[in-house]
């Protein structure tokens, strides 16, 4: 007996229409994965013949690994700078009681709201003057100001869900307050703070167009290099990164999925 | 006043300066990321809406009367706003029966579900556009799947044009309206579909009274979100439209890249970013927004 007195039978139309939908959404994610083996430099569905000369070709080649190991550099980088900025914002939002708190909120989400390309042109014409463009640095704090509200919103949820008044009882029993917070709050938040890390660093990784604007050369970063190996040709060795990229996003989820799991109320 | 009096407001007042210590430590910790955000989002995106206004040094309302007066801009916001408008509906129509199909499943295949939708939302967008360019092209997989069932005898013409363009777009944005209306459709209390039920309306009665009501809330928040992400649309037509689409975002990069006319992309910056501003205005007017600012799956 179904608990809302609709058999499954007559929901099957729902279920076959859903299907399709989630189909349509996770073919072309996967279907990178055979054409990044494929033997051929012809884009067929299914390879003739399969092989790793992709994966050959751009290990071979230092343009991507250059590009692949800035695109680490600056999304590791931006993890460390935006974690502990957002996780101090969030919690300091959250128990400040400020008369501006709920603005503030809204501002944090600005980078989600406002059009990229006009953050991009904005940040590009002010690191023109300050000759910060094709830097590491420009790069990273570019990328830490675009995933804060990816740790905010996180690390916010969690702090909801948090009971405060244990930090109250650590501190009342003579811990200072960042030995308090350390100690007894912190571990209790470190899978929201971990998931806020994890989105940052998967943001950064994946953002192209500010790096587009603002990184080139040899401070080119993998979307950065992948934007402009697609304008030239759809060759295969862009499946063979695609596949990797793949990997790292279904890596993500899995991820994302256990350190959220444990929070949920039984 | 007696000594326990004083010792009292002695005491109020060590109180209270405790908590301004308190607060003002709390202010410093959050400090750090709104300068961050000043430098990075406000300051530069002020002033290109400053630079939107200037024209050879001086004031000048040239880059606005601009978009009104050459029909290229009209064409391109003509673009743009039939994009934004086609792929929210169809997310709509599509990404409704996803999230009521995983907030009706049992908690395991709702995960799993639920990480199918997940997987593409945290994919690369570069990713996802090459493997629309591979799938659609002219020779590529859904041509060659449609022709050898006999469906079709000539390749159809998928990619390079609108329809890629809205195919691309719409596989973006399904996650977007999907995720904040399954959080939604999770807190909806199923004994009211029950007890609709049990008072004799049918199964459709029961959902559209009382079930989809319920999930307006959620269905805004995706929607908006979908709609304004939508607006600022670059990288999808940029290789999917095949230089038959250009959208606002778009002519921006080109007013930049090849004009490097400041004022003209910062203008259009500036009416893309109020139009997302005013349509979010709007629409927490109309719906009450459940946790807009949980989309994204946290």
């Amino acid at each position: 007996m179904n608990e809302d007195f609709v058999p499954h039978r007559s929901r099957l139309w729902l279920y076959a229409l859903a299907t399709l939908v989630i189909g349509f959404l996770v073919i072309p994610v996967v279907i990178v994965i055979p054409l990044s083996f494929s033997a051929s430099s012809l884009l067929e569905f299914p390879p003739r013949a399969y092989s790793l000369r992709w994966y050959e070709a751009l290990l071979g080649s230092v343009e991507w690994r250059d590009a692949a190991w800035m695109s680490l550099q600056v999304s590791v980088l931006t993890t460390i700078v935006a974690t502990p900025l957002g996780t101090a914002a969030a919690y300091g939002l959250h128990l400040g009681g400020f008369r501006a708190t709920g603005v503030l909120r809204m501002l944090v989400l600005a980078p989600l709201l406002v059009p990229v390309i006009l953050t991009a042109v904005g940040i590009f014409y002010v690191f023109a003057m300050l000759g910060l463009n094709n830097t590491l640095f420009g790069l990273v704090i570019a990328h830490a100001m675009l995933s804060l509200p990816f740790v905010v919103v996180s690390v916010s949820a969690g702090l909801r869900s948090y009971d405060m008044a244990q930090e109250c009882v650590a501190r009342s029993l003579g811990a200072s307050w960042p030995r308090a917070f350390w100690a007894i709050t912190l571990p209790q938040i470190r899978l929201p703070v971990l998931s806020g890390a994890l989105l940052a660093f998967i943001s950064s990784f994946d953002e192209v167009i500010v790096s587009f604007f603002i990184s080139g050369g040899e401070y080119s970063t993998l979307p950065r290099r992948m934007f402009n190996a697609l304008r030239d040709q759809i060759e295969p060795t862009i499946a063979a990164i695609s596949t990797i990229l793949v990997v790292l996003s279904v890596g993500t989820v899995v991820l994302l999925e256990i350190s959220r799991r444990p929070a949920r109320r039984p | 006043m007696t000594a326990e009096a004083v010792a009292d407001r002695l005491n109020a007042a060590g109180i209270r300066a405790d908590a301004r210590r308190e607060k003002s430590a709390l202010a410093a910790l959050t400090a750090p990321s709104f300068v961050i955000l000043g430098l990075m989002l406000f300051i530069p995106v002020g002033w290109l809406f400053w630079l939107s206004f200037i024209e050879d040094g001086a004031f000048s309302l040239e880059n606005y009367t601009r978009m009104v007066v050459e029909p290229a801009y009209r064409s391109i916001f003509l673009t743009t706003l039939e994009l934004s408008v086609l792929v929210t509906v169809l997310s709509v129509l599509l990404g409704y029966p996803v999230a009521y199909m995983i907030a009706m499943l049992p908690p395991r295949a709702a995960s799993i579900t639920l990480t199918l939708v997940l997987v593409p939302f945290w994919t690369a967008i570069l990713v996802r556009t090459y493997a629309w360019l591979v799938l659609l092209q002219r020779r590529g997989v859904v041509n060659s799947v449609l022709m050898s069932w006999g469906i079709i005898d000539e390749p159809l013409q998928l990619v390079h044009n609108f329809t890629g363009t809205a195919i691309g777009m719409l596989h973006i944005m399904i996650p977007f309206l999907v995720l904040p209306l399954y959080a939604n459709m999770r807190a909806i209390d199923r004994d009211y579909v029950r007890a609709a039920a049990s008072l004799g309306a049918s199964p459709v009665t029961a959902f559209f009274k009382v079930y989809l009501p319920l999930s307006i809330p959620g269905l805004a928040a995706g929607t908006v979100m979908v709609f304004i992400i939508c607006l600022g649309f670059y990288i999808t037509p940029q290789f999917l439209g095949g230089g038959r689409v250009t959208t606002i975002s778009m002519k921006i990069q080109q007013n930049v890249a090849t004009y490097f006319n400041w004022g003209a992309a910062s203008s259009l910056g500036v009416v893309l970013f109020l139009s997302t501003i005013l349509i979010f205005w709007g629409f927490s007017r109309l719906f009450p927004l459940r946790r807009i600012t949980e989309v994204g799956g946290s």
